[in-house]
């Protein structure tokens, strides 16, 4: 090892490389048997129960709980699939400490909820280290569907219609399926290719074709789909990133952080990426502190991130926040960037306090300087708006089952109104538009 | 500090709680520790005829039922009386004995049912200095089908003759132990009592199968395929001892007979509920199968401050105190009105009493849309449903309607009279009488 947290500007193998498997293994190493019973015992079999209703894809949480209790934690996770076939990948992502468990009636008795999302993932993964596909196909229907986009919303929305007895085609301009629960989520929160391995497992209901290296307005488009098809679902996800709009914002040195995440699910040998001394993360969401612990983890001596509202405002939780800080992470808030400086290379970033009126930010007047060999912009996705349909604000504006304005297309995910940008709300809009799609086309 | 000393028909201990005869009392080295621990003292585990000791399985002895976090709630066994040679457990005892005389050692006996055998075995352990003898009539598996045990306890001639026999062959105090499994319980108390018991103690373990191994398809514990019932002990079976205690301390026959208390007895708590019901000590065993014996010591630290709350200054002061309360259905008081009532702050908002109350009971309970639980007065019954269900201890408590409030259910004000259903007009029976 010739480089060390403290080499300047941007480097790569910082630490020793046993560090990297360390420090990019599974955030929450699964429950074994024991623990799933411990916890499982805790749940009180609410009625009505909050965290069910709290659940974007509406899993019956008491009965799965009950199931893995009773020593049957196959049964918990059909429960638990038939609402959300991707009920592992959302296991290990779903912030439940702003879902399911934070209206635990465990968290309002004693301040500790159930563990809900270890438990489903202790079902789940009892259910797919089986390999076997839960569901059967309905008979064929003879119906065609192009699906737009393979992450969460789209390939939730082609196992709905494949079950249902469809025929999908999911479109994808990547040249992997899994959308951003391969490209998109902090390593140590999906480790061991199971992104990979659940799409794998969820394609294998059979009558779902992937078509990789295709994309909307390139080589695909709308009016083709629409002809060819008997429906469309777009999950096309937010394509492009919002700019700081702070002087020096195109120096070398300053990274989407979008890209940043993506190249760590990449990069087998985690040694190999380089990263700076001096990391500063501008964001206040997930993308935002999954690029600033990866960058303390990959060695980096400082890392701050910068929020330009206050703590309550963030939308990354508590317990992001907290992971972040626990990593070695300095969150600064109330701070927007004014500009970067640097001499071709970024070396240091200038930031202005604010301070909240009401709905309105306003800069103090008052700066300071954070020196910087690389900056990573998280300050949001957007939308890249396919022709032709309706806009609600900066996304497609869809109905309650995700009908767009044009006849025969519906959309979800994060590309759609409705709901928070969240894997769990894309699986769940992804089967409700299948179902509505399935209603439509068999009426 | 109260005094916790107890002196149990003449038999002195420094505290009331007694291990049971049972696997923890079958050797000196477990008895010695117990000792160490303070357990006042012990019922040595059950002692055979002289000759080749009995044999125990070699397969699984013991099956359970567990609560959530595998708490330990019932115990049930196919373990025999002692397997070892009774000469070895008569110099032990008499060796624990010399070493520990403040200490009840009391020696547990089982024989076949004829006059020989017991003079014989009470002879062999008159000189091992030992406080007083149990008469083991109620272990139901094994020994039974060999005429012994719960086979001479279904019988109460047979626990009459046996005590007889006991009481013309010996000048230690002798105690009968009970089997649960019978009808009423009184029988065979007052058989014991007939033949010159100087007290009972009950209840023994009762007969069951604790579950069914689904792949093998036998009951559990399985030994090579094969189950057969058990005796069950421990939390699960407390109700049960309890109540047959109470039903001997408040029988007029057998009212002055002394009450060895034994059955799920796991905290002071316990202890003190089977005292207050009448028993002048308790026996312990599958508290301390589960937790070891340094249970003794919250049991002496807790049943000694709550005498002290309640100034009790020795444990005569309470031995008994509930019995007068035990009462037939008949003379309850049905005038005596009470309503649920839901704390809205300690209430976690589960739903589990509405759930209860509105699938299995009176619909008497609301359920607002923001999950606040509350109570229709127009129908609860007061059965208590609610309390039991809450995971919350004190959110559902029962509240007292005083005389002359109007009961919402019935739209009559409450009335201040006692009244049972003896003299309640839908009693047949009273229209007769009255009629």
């Amino acid at each position: 090892m010739t480089n060390s947290p403290m080499t300047k500007g941007i480097a790569s193998a910082r630490l020793p490389i046993d560090s990297y498997t360390q420090n990019f293994a599974d955030l929450h190493p699964p429950f074994d048997a024991h623990e799933a019973a411990v916890a499982a015992d805790r749940c009180y079999f609410c009625y009505d129960a909050p965290c069910q209703e709290a659940c974007p894809t509406d899993i019956d949480i008491p009965l799965f709980i009950r199931q893995i209790s009773t020593g049957t934690p196959e049964a918990a996770a059909l429960t638990i699939f038939e609402q959300n076939i991707m009920g592992g990948m959302c296991a290990r992502v779903c912030p439940t400490e702003t879902l399911c468990e934070e209206v635990c009636v465990r968290e309002t008795a004693e301040g500790k909820p159930v563990k809900i999302g270890h438990l489903q993932r202790y079902a789940t993964d009892t259910w797919m280290n089986k390999g076997t596909q839960p569901f059967e196909r309905a008979p064929v229907t003879g119906k065609k569907i192009a699906v737009v986009g393979a992450g969460p919303a789209g390939l939730s929305c082609a196992h709905r219609l494949a079950r249902l007895g469809h025929d999908v085609v999911v479109y994808d301009h990547r040249e992997k399926a899994g959308g951003l629960n391969e490209f998109g989520i902090a390593a140590y929160k999906s480790v061991d290719g199971f992104a990979k391995r659940e799409v794998d497992w969820l394609l294998s209901i059979g009558g779902i074709t992937v078509e990789n290296g295709k994309a909307l307005g390139e080589d695909l488009s709308i009016e083709g789909l629409s002809a060819e098809y008997d429906a469309v679902f777009l999950a096309i996800g937010l394509g492009g990133v919002n700019a700081l709009r702070a002087d020096g914002e195109d120096m070398q040195g300053v990274e989407d952080a979008v890209d940043f995440i993506e190249g760590l699910r990449k990069a087998d040998n985690k040694s190999t990426l380089a990263v700076g001394r001096n990391v500063v993360v501008i964001g206040g969401g997930m993308t935002a502190v999954d690029a600033a612990v990866q960058s303390k983890l990959l060695g980096a001596q400082n890392v701050t991130m910068v929020y330009r509202r206050g703590k309550d405002r963030m939308a990354a939780s508590e317990f992001e926040q907290e992971l972040a800080t626990a990593k070695g992470v300095q969150i600064i808030y109330n701070a927007q960037p004014v500009a970067l400086h640097g001499d071709g290379a970024v070396s240091a970033i200038e930031f202005e306090y604010t301070v909240q009126d009401g709905d309105q930010l306003n800069g103090t007047g008052e700066t300071i300087k954070l020196p910087a060999d690389q900056v990573f912009k998280a300050i949001g996705q957007t939308l890249i708006a396919p022709e032709g349909l309706t806009l609600d604000g900066r996304k497609i504006a869809v109905s309650e089952t995700g009908q767009t304005s044009r006849k025969g297309v519906w959309a979800g995910g994060d590309c759609a109104t409705g709901g928070d940008d969240l894997t769990v709300t894309a699986v769940a809009e992804g089967r409700d538009a299948a179902m509505d799609i399935h209603a439509t086309l068999m009426a | 500090m109260a005094d916790l000393t107890s002196n149990f028909i003449g038999i002195s201990s420094p505290n009331p709680f007694w291990l049971a005869s049972a696997p923890p009392t079958d050797k000196e080295y477990n008895v010695r520790r117990a000792f160490e621990a303070g357990w006042g003292g012990v019922v040595w585990k059950t002692l055979g005829e002289e000759g080749p000791p009995v044999v125990n399985v070699n397969g699984p002895r013991y099956g359970a039922i567990h609560g959530a976090d595998r708490r330990l709630l019932g115990l049930n066994n196919i373990e025999l009386i002692t397997d070892r040679p009774l000469q070895q457990n008569l110099e032990e005892i008499t060796r624990v004995k010399k070493d520990y005389p403040d200490r009840a050692i009391i020696v547990s006996l089982m024989v076949p049912c004829e006059e020989q055998p017991w003079k014989d075995i009470l002879m062999a352990v008159k000189d091992t200095g030992a406080d007083g003898v149990e008469l083991n009539f109620g272990c139901p598996h094994g020994m039974a089908e060999r005429g012994m045990g719960g086979a001479v306890g279904q019988v109460p001639e047979y626990i009459e003759m046996v005590t007889r026999w006991c009481k013309k062959h010996t000048k230690m105090p002798v105690i009968v132990k009970l089997t649960p499994n019978i009808t009423d319980i009184r029988l065979p108390a007052e058989a014991a009592l007939r033949g010159g018991a100087d007290a009972v103690s009950l209840i023994n373990t009762i007969n069951s199968i604790t579950s069914v191994d689904l792949d093998a398809m036998s009951p559990e514990p399985m030994i090579d395929g094969k189950g057969t019932h058990g005796g069950y002990c421990g939390p699960a079976v407390k109700p049960i001892a309890l109540n047959m205690v109470a039903e001997i301390a408040r029988n007029p026959e057998t009212a002055k007979l002394p009450i060895s208390g034994i059955g799920g007895v796991t905290t002071w708590r316990d202890a003190a509920e089977f005292m207050a019901l009448g028993c002048g000590n308790v026996q312990v065993c599958t508290a301390v199968m589960t937790y070891g014996f340094k249970i003794v010591e919250e049991m002496i630290s807790g049943l000694s401050q709550w005498m002290d709350e309640k100034g009790y200054t020795s444990i005569d002061d309470f031995v008994g105190m509930a019995v007068p309360n035990v009462t037939d259905w008949q003379y309850l008081n049905l005038n005596f009105i009470t309503k649920a009532v839901i704390d809205p702050d300690a209430c976690i908002k589960c739903g589990r009493c509405y759930a209860a109350c509105e699938d299995t009971s009176h619909q008497a309970i609301e359920m607002s849309a923001d999950r606040v639980f509350s109570v229709k007065d127009d129908e609860c019954v007061a059965c208590n449903l609610c309390v039991n269900v809450c995971p919350v201890e004190g959110c559902i408590t029962m509240k007292e309607i005083p005389a002359g409030e109007i009961d919402e259910r019935t739209g009559k004000p409450v009335e201040k009279a006692y009244g049972n259903w003896v003299d309640h007009p839908n009693n047949p029976g009273n229209s007769c009488a009255s009629g």
